[in-house]
């Protein structure tokens, strides 16, 4: 199939950037989004250009490095995928398609369409943890049960793979539903639940530090995640964060 | 050259580890705030050896070149993570898992290391629980289990289709918590170029920032090599992109012996290649093979016929399909492991029984799992008269809790759906047993350098055991490293800071600076890929799952000419300072293309089939892979002397005390 393509181009995070068009030939539908911009890339060094730098690497949905906004959406038209492992079957012969950053004020872009998103590793640092010690001096694993419906939506909630989709479709920009996702893996655990509230008040407070929106609950978010991090979890982040605000006064 | 000293400890083997311990230094905690550690990648092994070490007191510098920890290639591993709990009354024990991973290894592995191995494995399942990672469970609240290849007992810890991910994420907390408190600074989208050596120790890095370009010094007391393995030497393989041996191929350039490096793991659930656009390969987990039988039919017509879409393989008669696992090897069937499940599947695709439009796949069939998980389901919920779709329904659901990711991935990519219609699959380039040399206590042959996980050589022998990486990136990182290095590490409390104005720190940033420029001015014709993929064919069609002398001896001579053609020709856009994925793409590709080269020369050396290692030469007349104990009982261990072709081969003897020598059975 032949396309057009839309490509941000920003040579660096200072330098302004803009759309700039290219036509592309012959991609087959079996390859992957990125895939094309393989060859993009391929053709755009054998003419002497520069290929369009972007994030990548897994390649299957679960790294969280891949953060393309294609056509006006995160991570592209359909759903419950990250940007690699949308193919290009989804397009028609002769699309048109928008290829963009993910954009917010905390993920300031580096190049093309790399951004940076160290601001998530920070709000994880604040307090994504158990405070406990990696020596092994632990006790059996076994000696405390959890029950399944619990370890299962801790597990569902842990999933998220810190893309930053949910930051770039929210009108807000907020990171509430990427917190809210570690606060709920933890909070549902009994090994988490000690820090519970210090660990909500501290990740919130470092998610608007870092220039992050408020949440107005659009659920955009959670349409978008490629994970299928529930709204769920935004309400179990307001109950610990309430509870935490109202113990400590 | 001194002959190669494993420093394994003297003693019973079920003694050695904790008597090791013991007599080790240990550096006190005030000192260990004089001391500066780096770790190299943020995998399981580095993420774990970087916390743990941390938390101990030491100061640690931590790399990796993605822009967080928390996306190193271990967050895509999917079936789980070995230990010898026994929690499901099976007879499993510590024996049992040294005995299946030293067999599984083809006896091609370092007794010591992997008793240990096995013997910490048990605390790495109480301590991810603790940090919270959410392993599967049963209803009843405990810990579930799977079976993996090659191993008769269920002890696979797992967190749906997403291990690697929970355990990661896990070790990537620990870590967050000791930057958090400052013990830890971390360097994102940084990529160390070349390790420092100064009085023969390592005294530090040099690591290019590859936001900014710039090149940075920096000094420690010991570095460490968690950097992962090297399988995208055959362009095609299921790590990610950026998966590369730069930072182990530095190291043996600067003395540290290069181990085993033809044992490569091709793992045989793989969806194939769908045409000349592929970039990487996907793998589909291994624990499917717990529920989904393989199969290819029977008859070559029909073969023919599905190739060409004129027969469905849901058409097919019981009879006219060839389960040819189950029936080459009845004990273990479907289980067989990796190595063999893979030769064989080649083995039915070369023979003309291959599925898909290439040739080049066979089945992967859930249909009769989930009418047997249907019926169980349906009696549990206490439905006696259930249709036969109705359990249809309930066994997919219950598949779908099992793998449903796995699912997912496959429908995306395939554009089938596998509930209904079998999976296609075909071995694919997955993990690299071979790796840097280490010793007892993963210290490589330049002191005060370890190599750690995926890295080094030294666990899984000729062939890996599912679910065994992450049992042993986390078992260096959490529960090895923090001992043995404090045995090296008590002799440098004195040494005060590392200084970087030395002329070996000079030396070491001219090089990286020189190759970097050179890479650069040469402005050829073609794009880092297309040297990459040339090399990836002449390793997969000469170097891959058969091997034989002659295709060898042409595969070294053939890597030699696209070397020296992508030094000549290769074109590298833009500049060193800025961020220029093409500029990284060029360094690794430049060390494959050597590595490539000493892995032909390592796979010729060794005349022999183990585990991967397939040499036509050397086979049964039934075809299976024939070991030869006698003459190649050794790890190959490669010194560097200015070229591969040049590079000194060393052998350390294989001692087997507590296994006997057995040609692998699994009939
Ligand atoms: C698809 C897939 C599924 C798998 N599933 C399983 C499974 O179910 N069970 C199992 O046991 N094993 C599995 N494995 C194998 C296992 O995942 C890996 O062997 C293991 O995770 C490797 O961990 P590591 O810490 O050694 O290295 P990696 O996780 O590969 O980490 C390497 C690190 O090094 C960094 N790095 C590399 N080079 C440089 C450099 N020059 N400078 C700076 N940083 C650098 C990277 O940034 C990264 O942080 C799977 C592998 C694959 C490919
Ligand atoms: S919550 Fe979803 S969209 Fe947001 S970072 Fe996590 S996985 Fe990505
Ligand atoms: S590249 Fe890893 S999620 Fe897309």
């Amino acid at each position: 199939m032949d396309l057009n393509l839309k490509v941000w181009r920003q040579k660096n995070a200072t330098e302004k950037g803009a759309l700039k068009d290219y036509a592309i030939k012959e991609v087959s539908p079996d390859s992957s989004f990125l895939e094309m911009l393989d060859l993009l890339n391929d053709q755009l060094i054998e003419s002497g250009e520069d290929p369009v730098a972007f994030d990548h690497d897994c390649r299957e949905g679960i790294c969280g490095s891949c953060s393309l906004y294609v056509n006006g959406e995160a991570h592209g038209p359909s759903r419950a995928i990250t940007t690699c492992q949308l193919h290009m079957r989804s397009f028609k012969d002769g699309d048109t398609i928008y290829i963009e950053p993910f954009r917010a004020k905390a993920f300031p872009v580096i190049k093309d369409l790399v951004v940076d998103r160290s601001s998530f590793d920070r709000i994880q640092q604040a307090g994504g943890f158990i405070s406990v010690n990696t020596s092994g001096n632990t006790q059996d694993a076994n000696a405390l049960p959890i029950p399944k419906a619990d370890a299962d939506k801790a597990f569902d909630a842990a999933t998220c793979i810190g893309c930053g989709a949910c930051v770039a479709t929210c009108k807000n920009a907020s990171a509430m539903l990427f917190v809210s996702a570690k606060v709920s893996q933890f909070s549902l655990l009994p090994q988490g639940k000690v820090e519970a509230k210090s660990r909500a008040l501290n990740m919130v407070h470092q998610m608007d530090l870092e220039g992050f929106g408020n949440c107005t609950n659009t659920g955009a978010c959670e349409v978008e995640c490629p994970k299928g991090i529930s709204l769920e979890n935004i309400a179990r982040l307001n109950r610990e964060f309430l509870g935490a605000t109202i113990t400590e006064g | 050259m001194a002959v190669l000293d494993s420093k394994t400890p003297a003693g019973p083997i079920d003694k050695k580890w904790t008597q090791h311990k013991n007599d080790i230094n240990v550096v006190n905690p005030a000192n260990k705030r004089l001391i500066d550690v780096i770790v190299v990648g943020t995998g399981l092994a580095g993420a774990s050896a970087a916390a743990t070490l941390a938390e101990l007191g030491y100061k640690v510098k931590a790399f990796c070149y993605q822009d967080s920890p928390r996306r190193a290639h271990s967050i895509a591993a999917q079936g789980g993570i070995n230990a010898a709990k026994n929690y499901q009354g099976d007879n499993d024990s510590t024996y049992r898992l040294f005995y299946d991973t030293v067999k599984g290894g083809d006896y091609r592995s370092r007794e010591s290391n992997v008793y240990r191995l096995a013997e910490v494995s048990a605390n790495i399942i109480d301590q991810c629980v603790a940090q919270g990672v959410p392993f599967a469970r049963e209803y009843g609240g405990l810990l579930d289990n799977r079976s993996f290849g090659g191993v008769l007992v269920s002890r696979t810890f797992y967190a749906k289709g997403q291990t690697g991910q929970q355990l990661l994420l896990g070790a990537y907390s620990a870590m967050n918590r000791q930057i958090g408190m400052g013990r830890i600074e971390q360097f994102n989208r940084h990529e160390m170029l070349d390790v420092v050596v100064v009085d023969g120790k390592a005294r530090g890095i040099i690591a290019r920032d590859l936001v900014s370009g710039k090149i940075e010094r920096h000094g420690a007391h010991a570095v460490l090599i968690c950097s992962g393995g090297y399988g995208n030497v055959f362009f095609l393989s299921t790590n990610a992109m950026g998966s590369n041996v730069t930072a182990a191929w530095k190291i043996h350039k600067r003395g540290a012996y290069f181990a085993n490096p033809c044992y490569t793991q091709i793992h045989p659930t793989c969806i194939p290649r769908s045409g000349e656009h592929q970039s990487k390969l996907t793998l589909m987990s291994e624990s499917l093979r717990n529920d989904g039988r393989i199969w290819v039919p029977a008859k070559k017509e029909d073969a023919e016929a599905i190739r060409t879409g004129k027969l469905k393989p849901t058409d097919l008669k019981e009879e006219d399909r060839d389960y040819y696992l189950e029936r080459r090897y009845p004990s273990f069937g479907n289980l067989v492991p990796r190595d063999v499940a893979s030769r064989a599947a080649k083995e039915r695709c070369d023979a003309g029984f291959g599925v898909n439009k290439t040739g080049e796949a066979v089945y992967l069939d859930f249909d009769a799992a989930i009418t047997r998980y249907g019926h169980e389901k349906a009696l549990v919920d206490g439905i006696h008269d259930a249709s036969e779709q109705k359990i249809r329904e309930l066994g997919e659901a219950v598949i779908e809790s099992k793998y449903g990711n796995l699912f997912q991935m496959y429908e995306k990519i395939v554009d089938q759906n596998p509930y209904k219609t079998p999976m296609m699959i075909y071995p694919a380039v997955h993990y690299t047993m071979g790796g840097v040399w280490v010793d007892y206590n993963l210290m490589t042959t330049i002191p005060g350098c370890y190599a750690l996980g995926e890295a080094n050589f030294s666990d899984h022998g000729a062939n890996r055991l599912g679910a065994s990486a992450l049992m042993q990136g986390l078992a260096d990182g959490y529960f090895v490293i923090p001992y043995t290095i404090g045995d090296y590490l008590g002799d440098e409390i004195r040494t005060g800071p590392i200084p970087t104005d030395s002329p070996e720190f000079d030396a070491a940033e001219k090089e990286v600076t020189g190759q970097l420029n050179k890479l650069l001015g040469i402005q050829g014709k073609h794009s880092v890929d297309h040297f990459h993929k040339r090399l990836g064919k002449v390793m997969w069609d000469k170097v891959g799952m058969a091997r034989n002398a002659k295709g060898l001896n042409e595969a070294i001579e053939e890597i030699k000419q696209i070397r020296k053609e992508f030094w000549e020709d290769v074109r590298i856009p833009g500049s060193s300072n800025e961020l220029n994925p093409e500029l990284e793409k060029a360094g690794r590709v430049a060390d494959f293309l050597e590595l490539g080269e000493l892995f032909a020369r390592d796979a010729l050396e060794r005349n022999e089939s183990c585990g991967g290692h397939f040499r036509e030469e050397s086979q049964t007349e039934e075809g299976e892979a024939l070991r030869d104990d006698k003459n190649f009982s050794y790890v190959a261990a490669w010194e560097y002397t200015g070229e591969p072709s040049k590079a000194i081969l060393h052998k350390e003897e294989l001692e087997f005390k507590d296994i006997e020598l057995k040609q692998r059975s699994y009939k």
